[in-house]
């Protein structure tokens, strides 16, 4: 009984209150007729399409610049890598690698400037990022316009120039991760082996990451920033680095996706991404100042696998279409449940 | 006025804060027109006395006083400072409460505004009614008369010069028709001495006029200048009420320090040999909010305890923020014969200085982190230990079983209380935090080690067994120690020498066992000439 109490405490209502919700929903979904095998396939596929992103909150909760609201800055490089990649003609794996190569130097040199910008607002970083984040977005939205792409494939076919909103990755690199060492069990569950194992690599290297030397003087940044200066820590240059790290993985999170997904969506298409991923790390019990790899992992399973299974199995019970609504009331909802959190445990 | 029974009387007043005794037994009566000086050093309890007075709800959250406060031989007892207002209590705080974009006029009478009906009042009532300016103004002007200074009505108070602010605050309180007592927290601290002059003329001028006024402050000469009476607050009991007539400043200031106990010295009996002279701190100035060093000159030899102390807010605390780093700071500092940089943290700890922050929740600590974190962060960040190396050195990872080591080693000689090495330091005591504080400083096995307020807001024991241990280091390793406090008793106890700070500058270094008079003339700014000739007398 008392492990019981403790274990409650430890994991959080909120967590197991979704995790009963959500296996109520995989309970109920025989009997709207939605299949339990795709369903899982489609949580698990979703789950490996999303993690990176959850992943790429980490560094900057941990250094104390709170939720990363300008993921979309990263994803900008990641876009800009995917673009690159596609217009060099590079297929398969040398195709999504080859786009993380190109992605990474824009998403060190983003991820240095938007740095040094939030180290100048301290105390307001996740306002400032949003706006970082939107503002970035629209610049973006001229410059696919106006860079000089050339590849058939991308650009519009009345005028000959300018990007597509959206770019098929068929042919260059869809499902590389995904079909990798895939298994597929029956007919309809599939599991997505090797973009589970870009994520387990991911996750792994950041955990690495953050037992090292510079890791820990991150972490420390984070948890009291006077301590660290007082330690000899130059606290700006920890942030930056939290910064760029965050935004490498927010690169390396849209490729992951769009392989899964199989297409490029540019233009406003960043613009809400950041959101879901701060839901998940949010439900994963992160909180503000603190997350760990678990937080990252449970946040992004319980995120997902509601957004996959919520809005099948209550369309198909109210015979509504209402996902959108449902998965926009529950990530905006956590966001301000995990805020709100935040004040108290400030006093 | 003129009268003989006391408008205000403190019978037998204690108050405690979690079980540590702040006032003890105070007794005292005030008559009208009388200027009494209140005087101790801080934490004598003056402040508090106030609050109670004053009627701070604070008192009343943490467990309320014992003893009773009489107004015209009535009991009160204030729930809030606005009963205290009603009941004639005035209150001029050290800090100014004026708003900088309104004029004299408007501050003095701020809230209490004269009022002009208009006919919005038949519908609306008395919110709609207008400021009654030409009324307002003659009551600020007859405030200031009362005061008996030039003040200019129409002034913003943004524009003003500093002794100005603080004669409209004391303006703004006898406006009020009721104020009989008027009580004034270090109202000279900010001023010049000229205009610390004028003000006590002013509140000379008041008394006259039959207000009752409380006179706290540091600068002796000026409470013996003004006071009619002095009382002299240590340690929470009223050691002395006494006329003034006769009190010199140097008698005031032997009542200020002076303990009933001889200290017991921690090191009675050791032979004490000091190295070369290896720290030397050349006009140091630091711009450090509230504790601003101005022109500091030092030198402290290898393997002494050398002490720091002066009152709160005169720049002691600034001398070891500022060499570590801490605080914008320039001058020279020069450690081992080779220059230290200033502002620059890292290299400074690297060259082998450590330091215990007095802010131990604020700086000392990684609340939220495990005690392992706290002890071994620096020693990592700066020597590179409790690191293991991985793939042939390629990568570093921290060394937890390292880290757990030295934490358990610590925890066992300082005998820091807690569950486990891997709790986290925001659940430990107040003393126990402090020990984690001095473990970390320890684990980089400094040559010098600044402790700032090592003793703060911790009980006898704990505070004992701190010192026993800075002692124990400064004889085991030879670890040079630099100890700033505001306990002259805790630095007499443990110092090899003990210099004393005022407004930024060092006024005086003296051997412990100085006479106590000579540290509080020091302390409150009396000149150090006059402090010499204290000694010999």
């Amino acid at each position: 009984m008392r492990n019981l109490k403790q274990f409650i405490t430890d994991f959080g209502w909120p967590r197991i209150i979704i995790f009963i919700f959500l296996v109520a929903l995989f309970l109920a979904a025989p009997l709207v007729n939605v299949r339990l095998d795709s369903s899982l396939s489609d949580v698990i596929n979703r789950f490996g399409q999303n993690a990176v992103f959850v992943l790429a909150m980490v560094p900057m909760i941990q250094s104390g610049c709170g939720l990363n609201f300008g993921l979309s800055i990263g994803i900008i490089a990641g876009l800009l890598g995917a673009t690159i990649s596609v217009q060099l003609g590079l297929t398969g794996f040398l195709g999504f690698f080859g786009a993380l190569v190109i992605a990474t130097p824009f998403a060190v040199l983003f991820g240095w400037l938007y740095g040094k910008l939030l180290n100048k607002v301290k105390g307001e970083e996740m306002t400032i990022a949003m706006y970082v984040g939107f503002a970035g977005v629209m610049f973006m939205c001229i410059m696919w316009l106006v860079l000089p792409y050339t590849a058939p494939t991308m650009i519009w076919g009345y005028a000959g120039k300018g990007l597509r909103t959206t770019i098929t990755v068929e042919g260059f690199y869809r499902r590389v991760l995904n079909d990798f060492l895939a298994v597929r069990i029956g007919e309809n569950f599939v599991f997505p082996t090797g973009e589970i194992l870009f994520v387990a690599a991911a996750a792994f290297l950041l955990w690495v990451f953050m037992r090292t030397k510079t890791g820990t003087a991150i972490t420390a940044v984070g948890s009291n920033p006077d301590y660290a200066r007082a330690s000899g820590i130059s606290v700006d240059r920890m942030r930056t680095i939290s910064v760029i790290i965050s935004t490498i993985l927010g690169a390396a999170g849209i490729l992951v996706y769009q392989q899964s997904f199989g297409f490029i969506q540019l233009y406003t298409a960043p613009l809400s991404m950041p959101f879901a991923a701060v839901a998940a790390i949010l439900i994963g019990g992160a909180s503000v100042n603190k997350a760990s790899m678990v937080n990252v992992i449970v946040g992004a399973f319980l995120f997902q696998g509601l957004l996959t299974m919520t809005p099948s199995v209550i369309n198909s019970a109210l015979q509504t279409d209402m996902s959108e609504v449902v998965r926009i009331i529950v990530s905006n909802g956590i966001i301000i449940y995990a805020l709100t959190r935040k004040t108290k445990v400030a006093k | 006025m003129g009268q003989d029974s006391p408008l205000l009387s403190i019978e037998h007043v204690s108050k405690e804060f979690y079980g540590n005794v702040v006032l003890h037994d105070v007794s005292f009566d005030l008559k009208a027109g009388e200027i009494l000086g209140l005087v101790g050093e801080n934490g004598a309890g003056k402040t508090t006395l106030m609050r109670i007075l004053f009627g701070m709800p604070v008192i009343a959250e943490t467990g309320g006083y014992k003893g009773r406060v009489l107004i015209d031989g009535a009991e009160v007892r204030f729930s809030s400072p606005f009963d205290a207002l009603d009941a004639g209590i005035g209150m001029v705080h050290q800090e100014f409460s004026l708003i900088p974009g309104f004029s004299t006029t408007e501050n003095i009478v701020l809230n209490r505004e004269s009022m002009r009906p208009t006919f919005l009042n038949e519908v609306f009532g008395d919110r709609m009614s207008v400021l009654d300016r030409p009324d307002m103004r003659r009551r600020a002007e007859g405030a200031i008369a009362k005061l008996g200074v030039k003040l200019d009505p129409d002034m913003l108070v943004s524009e003003m010069p500093v002794g100005h602010k603080q004669f409209t605050e004391i303006a703004r309180e006898i406006n009020r028709e009721k104020t009989r007592v008027l009580v004034l927290d270090e109202p000279t601290a900010v001023l010049t001495e000229s205009e610390a002059e004028v003000l006590l003329v002013a509140l000379r001028n008041l008394a006259k006029q039959g207000i009752a006024i409380i006179f706290i402050s540091h600068r002796l000469h000026e409470v013996v200048a003004v006071a009619d009476r002095i009382v002299v607050l240590r340690d929470g009991v009223a050691v002395k009420d006494t006329p003034a007539s006769g009190v010199s400043v140097r008698d005031i200031a032997s009542w200020m320090v002076g303990r009933s106990v001889q200290t017991d010295r921690v090191t009675e009996g050791e032979e004490r040999s000091f190295g070369e002279e290896f720290l030397i701190v050349e006009h140091l100035w630091v711009d450090m909010p509230g504790e601003t060093v101005r022109d500091v000159n030092l030198s402290v030899r290898k393997g002494e305890i050398f002490g720091i102390g002066g009152l709160a807010g005169q720049g002691k605390l600034g001398i070891p923020n500022g060499i570590m780093g801490l605080f914008p700071a320039g001058g020279s500092v020069s450690f081992h014969g080779k220059e230290a940089p200033l502002n620059d943290p890292r290299r400074v700890l690297e060259m082998g200085m450590a330091f215990v922050s007095e802010d131990r929740r604020g700086v000392g600590l990684l609340l939220d982190e495990s005690l392992e974190w706290n002890i071994a962060f620096t020693a990592m960040q700066i020597q590179g230990g409790y690191l293991k190396p991985l793939l042939g050195g390629l990568l570093k990872l921290r060394d937890e079983a390292g880290m757990r080591k030295l934490t358990e080693e610590y925890v066992a000689t300082l005998d820091i209380k807690c569950t486990s090495p891997a709790q986290k330091a925001k659940e430990l005591s107040g003393g126990n935090q402090q020990k984690v504080c001095l473990a970390k400083a320890f684990a980089l096995k400094p040559d010098l080690l600044f402790v700032s307020e090592p003793t703060r807001g911790i009980d006898v024991g704990a505070k004992k067994l701190v010192l026993d241990t800075l002692h124990k280091y400064n004889r085991d390793y030879g670890t040079t120690i630099v100890m700033v406090s505001s306990e002259l008793e805790e630095l007499r106890s443990i110092c090899d020498r003990i210099a004393i700070v005022d407004e930024g500058r060092i006024a005086g270094i003296l051997p412990p066992s100085a006479e106590l008079a000579e540290f509080g003339l020091l302390m409150s700014g009396e000149k150090a000439e006059e402090a010499k000739e204290a000694g010999r007398a």
